[in-house]
């Protein structure tokens, strides 16, 4: 139906004048280097000349232990990253969010703003500053603990094995929660007053109005949410390399794919970079966000019923 | 009388859970700007305490303010973003209303190719890019970070503002048409202001990356003439990385113009925000 | 904003044209280089008595931060837009860019008779045909101690393992300072100030180095299981959370007086001078047993080459020329204590510390890192793995033994010495 009242149109011009300029720029900036770089998987450097071998690195990568142990263990590290955003941030995110838009609230405009600024920070702030913070030499979480009595709960946690993923997981997360607690309250605010007030009528009120009228009406918006985040955890890279370096210790707990990534493409201290395998693990992890990506928009996106306002 | 006990105490947790996670978010920024204005040894025998007339000391910020120009960094920082910003922003929205608003074949799909940018780090393209930006002489100039970026900036954009636009109702367009109003005008009068506080929150998302990052500046545009404040203060603490006053300041230095713009703009932002809610 | 980016524009391409206009005079060398802690000395002392003596070429020092250098400068180097003098890692890093034909050949540049084969190997082809980088410095490991808390506490230097860790006992028995400042959070303390710093003694430097490239020796050999064993009795006397103390960590617990022993290369003296506030003295990683001959990591660390695609060749190999005299030595060999030059010319440095470390070659065999040459060249990456088991072995999350293992068996994956 859809392609046959376009064939009797004439050619939509104004369609194609709203679409090229994003189009243009994204395609020469992006695109083509980025697909220019990915081709390389295919290729091996033998003797300094690019050799078409096939899929004889992504062989490598998942048949030797020297590349698939790491890649594994940055595979799974990455979903437990991806896991503790989806429990911890989005949640929190939502409260937060319900609370600010309620209509009564005073100083809200303060608490959004506080509440967002870790968001702005650089990656390199961040990291630091969670260092210093964390650091045992500094003394400034033993003295926090200390205060609440639990001095003794306090151990080197970005120098544990079993603790490094997980704190660095919360840092990112306190990072970034000012993102979902935006999009949501945006969303919450463009619920019209009359469907809230027709709730008020029928006695639907406190949370039992969360539950029943705002989620359903905000379900969009956590989906992008989640989507955004699965995106962003397993692009990540900067808050890890910033935190622990890009051998990403102790004992690669903290690898990730992106560190993992940069490592391959772009060589560490006396290993030296190669393109091929980088490219080939840059490949996975397209081809792991794009099927991620296509399960949001094909099977979930469609079901999510919209409403227009 | 029970019903206003019962709202008061809600609004009281509220307000305990609001500040509490206030407090949170806001510690380690306060830490680090305290202790940016002690001494050495106050910085690590007392790190809670704020600074008073004994621990009192400006020398980190003599040091960093001695070496590197932090007030050109920031223009140049400043000039990035904003330009940026606008591209992202202007090229961003035409292309999601187009994608949202028109059936035409192959919708789907050119939404699938915009949205793939979201899913490979950009990063991997840097030596292509540099060829790029060699090719047509852009190193080391505030263009080529410009171009960088609003391409880096535009797949989010569009995916975010195609998702809100499809939420504008579908009767004012309609209602436009038979006013026989063009297309584009349809779009800047009417659609674009309904989508504002997406355009806003799109804004602070496009903003952040584009600040913070570290990477494509050192590559593209190292010079001292176009550093980016990011990138100095990343120099900074790489150079004096043991000397935690100097530190301290850079990092609080590099903190204080991105808070400001931001408490700028928040206005603007929450503006644009309500205004969008209340129709 | 117009101008601004005109101005820019401006700059850039006059930066990457300037040499290439034939009407130019003035040659302008730009610097690639990590030692970004440098920039005052290039700026205020090195530059300008080259520039006084060459008239004509302006060189700029443009370093970028070391975690950052090898990826940005690759970068840049296939792009076209590097500097034209190269800052040279030791080794296969440098060795990998001459062979993609990035850095110039400089075998016969004027100045390169004044320095050993020795100096060169870490910038010379397996073949020794070509050396594509002039050597700077080398950096030699050892133990910098708290002399007030020496002499409070009454310990000597020790000479010995057995008198180390009766030295370390001492200190952690008295309680007013931690005994040894080393964190392995950031992982190459561990293996750089740890590992490479006690291990010659154990492997006989270069004797069990090249053994070890031969293929005669293996990495599971109690010669190279013992130093981490040794590394493993550390754990006790570093301080609390040292699994979370970075390397920034380290040295500030030492300089602001809180630890006595530092394991130390000597590129921490010139920051230890400006930031403790008590005395300082060195001594060389204890042999085994009295008597026995000490060796040291004398590792040549840094170099610097010339970009093959410098649009100005000559005025570059002018400044390498001086970069290899004997000038050049003596400046950067003062205004850097901790950074001994490699000229065979001897240099005469002040600083008391910078001495000390340089006395122990007469009396000790140097030798260099055991993981640098060749053997960092496959995947897994030895130096790299290094640095994880060494913080794993301090750790206490892997034994000496497993360690070992691991370290030898990713090699023997990959490296299959000459027979």
């Amino acid at each position: 139906m859809t392609a046959t009242s376009a064939n009797k149109r004439p050619f939509r011009w104004h369609i194609a004048i709203f679409l090229a300029p994003a189009v243009l720029v994204y395609t020469a900036i992006m695109i083509m280097p980025l697909f220019g770089t990915l081709q390389l998987a295919l290729f091996r450097n033998v003797s300094q000349s690019q050799v078409f071998v096939g899929l004889d690195n992504f062989r490598t990568l998942f048949g030797d232990p020297n590349w698939s142990v790491n890649f594994w263990n940055a595979l799974r590290n990455n979903v437990w990253f991806f896991i503790i955003h989806m429990l911890v941030q989005n949640p929190i995110g939502v409260v937060l969010a319900a609370l600010l838009s309620s209509p009564k609230l005073r100083f809200s405009a303060f608490y959004r703003t506080a509440i967002f600024i870790p968001t702005i920070l650089s990656f390199v702030i961040v990291g630091f500053a969670w260092k210093l913070i964390l650091s045992p030499l500094w003394g400034v979480a033993p003295n926090l603990l200390d205060l609440i009595g639990l001095k003794s709960f306090f151990t080197p946690w970005l120098g544990k094995e079993e603790y490094a993923l997980t704190t660095l997981g919360l840092i990112s997360v306190w990072q970034f929660i000012g993102i979902p607690m935006m999009l949501i309250y945006a969303a919450m605010l463009s619920i019209p007053d009359e469907v809230i007030e027709a709730a008020e009528c029928d006695g639907v009120t406190g949370m039992a109005q969360f539950w029943k009228i705002k989620l359903p009406l905000i379900l969009p918006a956590i989906g992008i949410i989640s989507i955004l985040t699965f995106v962003g955890n397993f692009n990540a890279f900067d808050l890890i390399y910033s935190a622990q370096g890009a051998l990403a210790g102790p004992n690669y707990s903290t690898d990730i794919l992106g560190t993992f990534l940069y490592r391959a493409f772009f060589g560490f201290q006396l290993q030296v970079g190669d393109p091929n395998m980088g490219a080939a693990i840059a490949t996975m992890m397209f081809l792991i966000i794009l099927v991620g990506v296509c399960i949001y928009l094909f099977l979930i996106q469609t079901r999510l019923r919209r409403y227009q306002f | 009388m029970s019903r206003a006990t019962n709202s008061f105490s809600r609004s009281a947790a509220a307000h305990a859970i609001l500040i509490a996670y206030t407090i949170i978010a806001l510690f380690p920024v306060f830490i680090i700007v305290i202790n940016s204005f002690k001494s050495r040894n106050a910085i690590f025998r007392t790190p809670m305490a704020p600074p008073t007339a004994e621990t009192f000391d400006l020398v980190g910020y003599r040091t960093v303010l001695a070496q590197g120009d932090f007030l050109q960094y920031f223009q140049n920082s400043f000039i990035v973003t904003v330009a940026s910003l606008f591209f992202v922003l202007l090229f961003g929205a035409m292309a999601a209303f187009a994608l949202s608003e028109y059936r035409f074949r192959g919708n789907k799909l050119m939404g699938l190719y915009l949205a793939l940018g979201i899913m490979i780090p950009i990063r991997l393209g840097t030596v292509a890019i540099l060829q790029l930006m060699v090719a047509s002489g852009l190193v080391n100039t505030l263009a080529a970070l410009i171009l960088v970026y609003t391409a880096q900036g535009l797949p989010l954009a569009i995916f975010i503002l195609a998702e809100f636009m499809s939420t504008v109702s579908d009767d004012l367009k309609n209602a436009g048409r038979i006013d026989g109003l063009s297309e584009y005008t349809i779009f800047f009068r009417l659609v674009l202001p309904l989508v504002r506080p997406a355009m806003a929150t799109v804004a602070v998302f496009t903003m952040i990356p584009i600040w913070n990052d570290l990477w494509f500046p050192l590559i593209l545009a190292p010079s001292e003439a176009t550093k980016t404040i990011t990138l100095g203060a990343q120099m900074f603490i790489g150079q004096y990385v043991t000397n935690w006053n100097a530190v301290l300041a850079a990092l609080s230095l590099a903190i204080l113009p991105v808070l400001i713009l931001y408490l700028i703009f928040s206005r603007q932002l929450i503006r644009g925000i309500t205004s969008g809610a209340v129709k | 904003m117009n101008t601004k980016l005109l101005t820019a524009i401006l700059l850039g391409s006059s930066v990457l044209c300037s040499a290439g206009a034939a009407f130019a005079q003035d040659a302008t060398l730009t610097i690639e280089s990590w030692r970004n802690d440098d920039l005052a000395i290039w700026q205020d002392k090195l530059i300008p008595a080259f520039e006084a003596k060459n008239p004509g070429i302006k060189v700029v020092f443009s370093p970028s931060a070391p975690t950052e250098y090898n990826a940005a400068l690759n970068a840049k180097l296939d792009a076209g837009s590097a500097g034209d003098i190269i800052t040279c890692r030791p080794f296969d890093a440098s060795l990998d860019l001459y062979t993609k034909g990035k850095l110039a050949d400089l075998t016969s540049l004027p100045g390169m008779e004044n320095f050993s084969d020795v100096a060169k190997s870490a910038w010379t082809t397996d073949d020794g045909k070509a050396t594509f980088c002039v050597p700077m410095a080398s950096v030699i490991h050892g133990f910098i101690y708290n002399k007030d808390a020496f002499d409070k506490l009454g310990i000597t230097p020790p000479a010995t393992e057995e008198e180390f860790f009766a030295a370390l006992d001492k200190i952690k028995a008295d309680g007013t300072y931690i005994p040894m400042a080393m964190g392995t959070k950031d992982l190459w303390e561990a293996a750089t100030m740890g590992y490479q710093n006690i291990g010659p003694n154990y492997w006989q430097g270069e004797e069990g180095r090249l053994a070890l490239l031969k293929g005669e020796q293996k990495l599971t050999d109690a010669q190279w299981v013992e130093p981490y064993a040794t590394l493993a009795k550390w754990k006790p006397y570093l301080g609390d959370g040292f699994e979370a103390q970075t390397y920034p960590d380290s040295q500030n617990l030492f300089t602001l007086g809180r630890a006595a022993i530092y394991p130390a290369g000597s590129w921490e003296i010139s920051v230890f001078n400006t930031q403790a506030q008590f005395k300082m003295g060195a001594f060389p990683p204890p042999v085994r047993k009295a008597g026995d001959t000490c060796y040291i990591s004398d590792h040549t660390d840094i170099g610097i080459g010339l970009n093959a695609a410098s649009k100005n060749p000559d005025a570059a190999k002018t400044f390498l020329s001086w970069v290899a005299s004997p000038e050049f030595a003596e400046i950067y060999a003062n205004a850097l204590p901790g950074f001994f030059s490699l000229n065979s010319t001897p240099v005469k440095m002040a600083d008391p510390l910078a001495q000390e470390f340089v006395s122990w070659r007469d009396k000790c065999k140097s030798t260099i890192r055991s993981t640098y040459q060749i053997l960092s060249r496959g995947t897994p990456n030895l130096e790299n793995e290094t640095w994880v088991e060494s913080a794993n072995v301090i750790n206490g999350t892997d034994t000496p033994e497993v360690a070992a293992k691991k370290l030898q068996d990713g090699l023997d994956s990959w490296y299959k010495p000459a027979k």
